[in-house]
């Protein structure tokens, strides 16, 4: 019988490295989900900010979908529904037999497309807090459309988005634990194997759950660095008003 | 004074909906002018403003900057600029000062006010600091150009946001009450720098409730109620008794300038 300690050394049979491994790849799961939801995020959001009926129907549909279904349904419509789609590609390219869509590149884009969802909020609410007279100033100087974008909109919508973005890299470290039922030994599935395997199931949730509070308060930190950062023209403003 | 037009204005007509806020009103601004528009709230006189740099699109009329007509179409029975290019380019030759300064916050004042040479204008960097610093030199905060504008007092923000239009060398300024949104001690600092600068034959456009600033500065004072130019003149006939009743009228409720 191996001691706690061992089991989470990284001895032989013991699962820290795999566990490290684990919280690695969660990880590079969010962060890829970070990404690919910034950008549909920034696309919803123009689209519901268009002032064009239709596109901003579009993005209100997609809002309201990827919000208020089951993250564990969009996980597993992607992975399996993907996969028949490729399956049914392969077919049609002469392969024989089932193709899967790789785990992390469906889990990636699972989380990213619901990301997408709230990141496109942040960031609707982050253009509607640019004061209008600041637009209007870009304007009246003769700015043109996409220096108004460039200059103007883009860094104070990533200024007020930052705090937002903190709460949806939360959610979203958290969303890609469902990830695991695809299989992908990210941290919540190599916890349960080692838990299972072992069967020693407080260890191993307590210290997973452990490992997903280190990588949270981490993130939270990078956050608040980068709030602090953006925020510098800002800071005593309340005290510099006349 | 007789110089070259600067701003000619024809015939514009505005309307929100139904509501017809400019029934008609023409102006023509030579070089060197400073025109001061007075009237009470709701007279139009901000749009009227708003209307020459087409932050507001009027629904009819002409609108001359040096000269050159900015091209206006009928696109689906409503009056649109015809070249978004122009616009900008009309736009970047008017300097445009608004009540509540509307300095881009994300940026120091140094920063506010190379914006426009340096990114609009396309002029080469160095250039442009050594321009903005004496720019705010003039204005009188040079020593606050690396602070944010949330930093800085209201007179000091207006101030600044003077020196960015001016930076943009424009062949005329728009105020659009420059001064309504200071506290009563901030307003002489701002009102200061408006007359140096018309004292040097800067081309200017003044919607204001200030009377000594119309009485002692513009060389012209225009009188707007309900939508059209009601009187105009010079500030020695429009004070001296010779504007409409309704001006007396207006003027009397402000009390004595």
């Amino acid at each position: 019988m191996m001691t706690s300690l061992q089991l989470l050394g990284f001895g032989s049979g013991g699962w820290g490295a795999l566990l490290l491994l684990g919280a690695l790849i969660t990880l590079a799961v969010t962060a890829s989900a970070l990404a690919i939801g910034a950008v549909l995020g920034a696309l919803v959001a123009a689209m519901k900010l268009s002032g064009r009926p239709l596109r901003a129907a579009v993005g209100h549909v997609y809002t309201t979908v990827f919000r208020g279904v089951p993250e564990l349904l969009i996980i597993y419509l992607i992975y399996f529904g993907g996969s028949s789609a490729v399956t049914a590609l392969g077919h049609a390219l002469g392969f024989e037999g089932f193709l899967g869509l790789p785990s992390f590149l469906a889990g990636a884009l699972a989380v990213g497309i619901i990301s997408g969802a709230y990141q496109a909020e942040v960031y609707r609410g982050a253009y509607l807090a640019i004061p209008p007279g600041e637009l209007e100033a870009a304007l009246a100087i003769g700015m043109s459309r996409r220096l108004r974008l460039r200059r103007i909109v883009l860094p104070q919508v990533i200024r007020f988005a930052i705090p937002g973005l903190g709460n949806v890299w939360q959610l979203s470290l958290k969303d890609s634990a469902l990830v695991s039922v695809t299989g992908l030994a990210e941290l919540m599935r190599t916890s349960q194997v080692a838990a299972g395997s072992t069967r020693q199931y407080f260890l191993f949730y307590i210290v997973g759950g452990c490992l997903y509070l280190i990588l949270t308060s981490l993130s939270d930190r990078v956050f608040k660095g980068a709030e602090r950062q953006a925020d510098r023209s800002q800071s005593a403003a309340m005290i510099g008003r006349g | 004074m007789s110089g070259p037009s600067r701003l000619s204005v024809r015939n514009i007509r505005k309307s929100f909906g139904t509501h017809e806020v400019l029934k008609g009103i023409s102006l023509d601004a030579k070089d060197g002018d400073v025109i001061s528009l007075l009237g009470a709230s709701g007279s139009g006189k901000s749009t009227f403003l708003r209307c020459i740099n087409l932050l507001e699109i009027a629904t009819e009329g002409e609108i001359f900057v040096d000269g050159e007509e900015i091209r206006m179409v009928k696109k689906g029975g409503r009056n649109q600029p015809a070249s978004q290019k122009q616009v900008d380019h009309i736009r970047s030759e008017l300097g445009m000062v608004f009540q509540s300064f509307n300095l881009w916050s994300h940026m120091t004042i140094l920063q506010n006010v190379i914006e426009g040479p340096v990114h609009v204008l396309k002029r080469p960097r160095a250039e442009c600091i050594a321009e903005a610093e004496a720019l705010l030199e003039k204005v009188g905060i040079v020593d606050k150009r690396h602070a944010y504008p949330a930093h800085l007092s209201g007179g000091q923000q207006q101030r600044a946001a003077i020196a960015r239009a001016l930076a943009m060398k424009p062949k005329a300024m728009l105020f659009d009450e420059p001064t309504s949104a200071l506290d009563p001690e901030l307003v002489g600092e701002v009102l200061r720098v408006m007359r140096a600068l018309a004292e040097e034959g800067m081309t200017m456009l003044v919607v204001t409730h200030e009377m000594s600033f119309a009485r002692n500065v513009s060389n012209r004072v225009v009188f707007m109620r309900e939508g059209v130019v009601d009187s105009s003149g010079t500030p020695e006939e429009m004070f001296g008794g010779g504007g409409s009743p309704a001006f007396r009228q207006f003027i009397g409720h402000l009390g004595p300038a």
